[in-house]
């Protein structure tokens, strides 16, 4: 094979690695794939919390159960799974061009968040009020005060970064800075907060529930 | 990126039927807070209700059913995560029964 042969053959062999090397993660556009990569690895997170919560309560023989309503965090599961259905026809309007509507749509899910924030505030008042602290059980085990304050604050700090970042890219897709690409990135980090609330409540409010 | 990419497969009408079938899921876990069984059996079926909960927003509000590479990475690493976290439950037992889990 001739130098001049060589050096076509190399060309070619670089540039096809080159292809390889920037082709898409299971055709996934880098922005969407970085964030799957954050919600894997925040599944870790939340899952290593819950398993954690589930070793302690299985342990400790007189886990208390102090919740005596459902209702409050009835309207939460509510809330939360309503504003996964706002922010998806959010996005589906924005693939649609309907700029206006992705809009309305984007800001009505980050008021449902808001309003689900509200509420879980409002009801760790209303523990606070009866002497439950991250360090400090009425019931029993402060370490229930641990766990439930630790899983829901992460949840609740979740929640308020997704708000937060509903409303900023809301704002800068109304004003062209972004598109509906970058919706659907947010809708998929908000999909997760929504499901991860699947997992907390049965396992830090249902089964903690006084009969 | 892909302004190309986008899911109208099953469209608003699909959204809304996963959306009711999410409620109606979560509206079980309530009923099965109040049923009269032992805490491991209401774990186990509230668990099954959320895998099932969390596979439907997965699939279909997440669109993960339209990407099987995708798919199968995250149910991959997930489930990896979760058997590797399992390794706590002896020592959890050893502390509630004692020498049991010990040896």
């Amino acid at each position: 094979m001739s130098q001049a042969d060589l050096s076509i053959h190399g060309q070619v062999s670089r540039t096809g690695a080159t292809e390889i090397m920037t082709a898409p993660t299971f055709s996934v556009p880098a922005k969407k794939m970085a964030m799957w990569l954050f919600i894997i690895a925040d599944t870790a997170t939340f899952a290593g919390c819950l398993v954690a919560y589930g070793f302690i309560r299985n342990s400790t023989p007189d886990w208390p159960r102090p919740f005596h309503s459902i209702t409050n965090v009835a309207i939460m599961t509510f809330i939360l799974l309503t504003s996964s259905l706002t922010m998806l026809i959010g996005v589906r309007s924005a693939q649609k061009e309907n700029k206006a509507g992705a809009f309305r749509w984007m800001m009505i899910t980050a008021v449902l968040g808001i309003v689900f924030a509200v509420l879980h505030i409002r009801e760790w008042l209303g523990m606070i009020g009866e002497g439950a602290t991250l360090f400090h059980n009425p019931w029993g085990t402060p370490l229930f005060g641990s766990a439930f304050f630790s899983i829901t604050g992460l949840h609740l700090l979740h929640v308020t970064g997704g708000v937060i970042a509903l409303i900023a890219v809301a704002i800068r897709y109304r004003g062209g800075r972004y598109g509906a690409d970058d919706l659907e990135v947010t809708g998929l980090y908000w999909h997760f907060v929504d499901l991860v609330w699947m997992f907390v409540v049965p396992l830090m409010y249902l089964m903690n529930l006084s009969h | 990126m892909a302004a190309a990419e986008t899911h109208n497969t099953g469209g608003i009408g699909k959204d809304v039927a996963i959306y009711v079938l999410l409620l109606i899921l979560a509206g079980i876990q309530f009923v099965i807070a109040y049923q009269n069984i032992t805490a491991s059996q209401m774990f186990v079926r509230m668990l099954s209700v959320a895998i099932i909960e969390g596979g439907l927003a997965l699939l279909f509000f997440m669109h993960l059913s339209e990407n099987r590479g995708l798919m199968w990475f995250v149910a991959i690493f997930t489930v990896a995560v979760l058997l590797g976290l399992q390794y706590g439950w002896t020592d959890s037992y050893r502390l509630l029964e004692g020498v049991r889990w010990s040896h």
